[in-house]
């Protein structure tokens, strides 16, 4: 038990600490960083709280593609430091009130206490499996390609569309460069591209 | 000391508002509100995974999972945009993002 | 035929008014003075018809107004009291409209003028031959309304302006309470025409009337409120102001409306009114005091005024104090007698003032003026005549009804009575001074105007000396002819029911219609102020100055008029006018305007364009925005839940 909670406050402080220097560092490319040690500070809660495949899928997914596209962009605009500007004192107040007023509402329907009624038991979407039947990855798996199979699948489509788009907004046609144009390649025509030359002997072209 | 439902939800909640902060109180650039989001959609994802947990209820892992997703095709869309974006003005800073002005 | 005489004047006006341009000043002259010596003969048939002959009729005109139980129509009324008033009226005003001619010859706007008279003229017919109260207010109305055009007449002087709206301003207050007046007689009597609520009264006597908490005697309250409306036509003390600065008007406007006729309205309505004044016994010594304290009040401001005509006009306001305290002793017929005797020698001295004016190009103040007498002989001649009747000395106008109006003050009995008794002898004494103190000052001694003026000093034409000579008639035989009928032994039957008088009131007919004593107490006190003002103007000219100069309080006192102007303007006229800037620059400019029109137009601009200012351009502050509508939806839905 102790081990548990220390784990989690390691974790949760770690997290926390990392989000506020996300959004707080100078440099942006170690708000990209600060923005991976959340994610695996994020990735270590899930492991406590018994759902491993999603943590893994978040090391995976989150950290090794988005943050790591993060990077990239970080790298290829080549973003100087940037001053924090002038405007932002104008806001800090408000804003700041705002924040703590969301913070304390959801704090203070977070750490009230929680109780599971009754009833709960029975309206559960899909029971979780007791740990010995099927592992946290096997579980997902049975409700993913049965149930759920429909949003699996549209899913699929979003990450096609997605990527589609990525394309699409940043093909940039550059101007010079040779291209293998199928449709020109095929329909070249005998006439067009050979002659027949008598040529005498000895004669040359 | 038992750590309960309580003790996750604080911890979403706490990255939700840094999150909500990181949108309006940056004066950078562009970057970090992309970011911001991605916290935002963290703490959310903590949030279904806690209740997941206490309810014993696989969906809230599933509905995790498809918000993972969701989350990375937009972060890719977002920065495809970014990189238009500053193809064309030359610029990211937030300040400089307002042609819209009424 | 009678209902002529009214309508003539009317005529008169109308063409003179709108188609004087057209026909030109002779014209309208001869047209205005022509309707009214028509109308002037007319009511000398009149008054012999009717007064002296017994033939009392009423001329019924048309409806006016028929609401409910509220019937007024249009009727001439013609039984003595008004006859009298017509007759006098029409000759007073023939006499003026033809000085008119003289003294306004050089003038730019004749025909407005002479439109004026006689519109004024027909208003004052109206309102004396009225049956009914609504009749008597349209007069009422018509003659201030005539008075402030007059006054007004030259309208490019600021001051003629102030003066005519103080005089129909103060008017106004009166006639307020007279219009109060009847609708609290119609309130009780459920009818205004004279004959119904004459014949009523007897049955109103005690009727009581709650009001603000207090128990009211319904014709108490009546008469008194009336009474208020004569206080301001008449100019008695309390509403007397405007009557000096009407002097701003032409000498013939003072002499027509200013001493004659409509100032003598209100001693008119309440002797019109004595058969519901003689069931209101503490009405009637209201009346009294009023008149009485008015009396000696103007006596003493008249004792150190420079200019010429204020001397008479306050003489005039001090004489119709006279008049009301005698019909307050209920002696109604020595109040008419004076009224018409006054008529004639008031007129006669302001005639003859204008005259002198004439003669002085134009110089009113008397203390420029100065050995006069031996230039314009006539006038003085004619100066004198009034002033001896204005004094009461026998055997001229003025001491015949003086003398009676004094006896009836004494014999009536009352403490009021006597109150007037005594302050009538006082200002019988300044009213000697004062008229002796202008002839002298204007006629006698050494010139005090420069050698340019002195020059031009002429007699008037004679179409401005015909009608001094006519009113000088009056003036020396109106007393003696008329005292017979209107006070003496033949008093009764010449009134016959126009006036009323209760048997244990009646004074004159105790008085049983003696002559006055020639040599009674206040003949001895005129001749006591003649000799006074004789030997402070004459004998011993520097006596004033120093008379002025040791009661240097006093002297400013009377010479500032009581300081009346003084305190009105500091209580009512600067108040009203803070009030007013008040309510306009933060009443209707900040509030109404602000929360109205500006106020709306202001605020829309306002908002569109702080909403357009929200359009920043900048999507996080968008962002913001949606993120401050989370949480008030999210804090809303908390306290519900709490709560």
């Amino acid at each position: 038990m102790i081990i548990q909670a220390l784990a989690f406050y390691v974790f949760a402080a770690v997290c926390i600490g990392s989000g506020i220097m996300v959004i707080s560092a100078r440099n942006p490319v170690h708000s990209v960083l600060f923005l991976i040690l959340a994610f695996f500070n994020a990735a270590g809660l899930f492991v406590l709280m018994g759902a491993e495949f999603l943590a893994m899928i978040l090391v995976v997914v989150y950290v090794g593609a988005v943050a790591v596209l993060f990077l990239f962009v970080v790298m290829m605009l080549d973003i100087d430091f940037l001053e924090l500007r002038r405007g932002v004192l104008q806001y800090l107040p408000i804003g700041v009130t705002i924040g703590l007023i969301l913070l304390i509402e959801l704090i203070f329907f977070a750490a009230s206490i929680w109780q599971i009624a009754p009833e709960a038991a029975n309206a559960l979407g899909a029971p979780t499996p007791p740990t010995a039947e099927a592992s946290n990855t096997a579980a997902l798996g049975q409700l993913i390609y049965t149930d759920y199979i429909l949003l699996f699948q549209t899913a699929g489509l979003i990450l096609l569309v997605a990527m589609v788009g990525a394309i699409v907004l940043t093909l940039r046609a550059r101007e010079g460069v040779r291209r293998q144009v199928i449709g020109r390649q095929i329909g070249r025509r005998r006439e067009l591209s050979v002659e027949i030359r008598k040529v005498p002997t000895r004669g040359g072209v | 000391m038992m750590i309960g439902l309580g003790h996750y939800l604080t911890v979403a909640a706490i990255l939700f508002t840094l999150g909500i902060f990181g949108i309006f109180l940056n004066r950078r650039n562009v970057i970090i509100i992309l970011m911001s989001i991605e916290l935002i959609l963290l703490a959310v994802n903590l949030n279904f995974v806690a209740f997941s947990t206490f309810l014993h209820d696989m969906v809230g892992q599933l509905f995790a999972m498809f918000v993972l997703t969701v989350a990375a095709a937009e972060a890719a869309i977002g920065l495809a945009i970014l990189v238009v974006y500053f193809r064309n003005r030359g610029t990211i800073a937030v300040e400089d993002i307002n042609q819209m002005k009424g | 035929m009678y209902a002529a005489i009214v309508f003539l004047p009317l005529a008169g006006a109308i063409i003179a008014g709108l188609f004087g341009r057209l026909i030109g000043d002779r014209a309208s002259q001869l047209v205005t003075c022509g309707a009214m010596a028509l109308a002037a003969a007319l009511g000398i048939v009149l008054f012999v018809d009717v007064a002296l002959g017994g033939a009392n009729r009423t001329v019924d005109l048309s409806n006016w107004i028929s609401s409910g139980s509220f019937e007024v129509a249009w009727a001439l009324r013609f039984d003595t009291l008004s006859a009298v008033m017509v007759s006098m009226v029409a000759l007073v005003s023939a006499c003026i409209h033809v000085y008119s001619i003289g003294y306004m010859s050089h003038d730019p706007s004749i025909p407005r003028f002479m439109s004026y008279l006689s519109l004024f003229t027909f208003s004052m017919l109206m309102l004396v031959t009225s049956d009914n109260f609504v009749q008597l207010f349209f007069g009422w109305e018509g003659v201030g309304l005539c008075s402030y055009l007059l006054i007004g007449f030259w309208y490019d002087r600021p001051s003629a302006n102030a003066a005519a709206i103080k005089a129909f301003v103060v008017n106004r207050i009166g006639d307020f309470s007279f219009a109060l007046g009847i609708f609290f007689v119609f309130k009780l009597y459920d009818a205004v025409g004279f004959d119904t609520v004459f014949a009523a009264t007897p049955e109103k006597v005690n009727i009581y009337d709650h009001f603000l908490g207090y128990d009211v005697h319904a014709l108490t309250a009546v008469c008194i409120l009336l009474f208020i409306g004569a206080m301001g036509k008449s100019a008695q003390i309390g509403l007397h102001t405007w009557l000096p600065d009407a002097m701003e008007g032409p000498t013939p406007v003072s002499a027509l409306i200013h001493a004659a006729t409509m100032v003598t309205a209100g001693v008119f309505m309440v002797c019109r009114l004595s058969p519901m004044f003689e069931f209101a016994p503490d009405a009637l010594a209201v009346v009294t005091v009023v008149g009485a304290t008015t009396a000696i009040f103007a006596a003493t401001i008249g004792l150190v005024q420079p200019d010429i005509k204020r001397v008479i006009a306050y003489s005039t306001c001090s004489q119709l104090g006279y008049m009301f305290f005698a019909a307050g002793v209920s002696a109604y017929g020595a109040a008419m007698f004076h009224l018409i005797t006054h008529a004639f020698f008031k007129a006669l001295l302001f005639l003859g003032s204008g005259s002198v004016i004439h003669a002085m190009s134009g110089e009113q103040d008397m203390f420029k003026m100065g050995g006069l007498g031996r230039h314009i002989k006539i006038t003085y001649v004619v100066m004198w005549i009034g002033s001896l009747a204005l004094g009461g000395v026998p055997p001229f106008a003025g001491f015949w009804s003086k003398d009676t109006m004094l006896d009836a003050a004494l014999l009536s009995g009352s403490s009021v009575g006597l109150y007037a008794y005594w302050l009538g002898v006082a200002a019988a004494i300044l009213t000697a001074f004062y008229s002796w103190r202008l002839l002298f000052l204007t006629f006698h001694g050494k010139p005090r105007a420069d050698h340019h003026t002195m020059e031009h000093v002429h007699e008037s034409p004679p179409v401005m000396m015909v009608p001094l000579y006519i009113l000088s008639v009056g003036a020396i035989v109106a007393g003696g002819l008329g005292f017979h009928y209107f006070v003496g032994e033949g008093h009764t039957e010449f009134w016959r029911d126009s006036l009323f008088v209760l048997p244990e009131h009646d004074v004159l007919s105790k008085m049983g219609g003696e002559w006055p004593d020639f040599i009674g107490l206040p003949t001895i006190v005129a001749v006591i102020g003649i000799v006074a003002a004789y030997v402070a103007y004459i004998r011993l000219p520097d006596l004033p100055s120093r008379f002025a100069a040791t009661f240097r309080t006093l002297y400013l006192f009377l010479l500032n008029k009581w300081y009346f102007d003084e305190i009105y303007d500091a209580v009512f006229v600067r108040p009203a006018l803070f009030i007013g800037r008040g309510l306009w620059r933060t009443g209707d400019g900040a509030i109404i305007d602000g929360l109205g029109p500006d106020g709306i137009a202001t605020t829309a601009r306002n908002l569109a364009r702080w909403v357009s200012a929200r359009q920043t351009g900048y999507v996080y502050h968008y962002a913001f925005a949606m993120l401050i509508g989370v949480v008030v939806i999210m804090s809303w839905y908390l306290y519900r839940r709490i709560g």
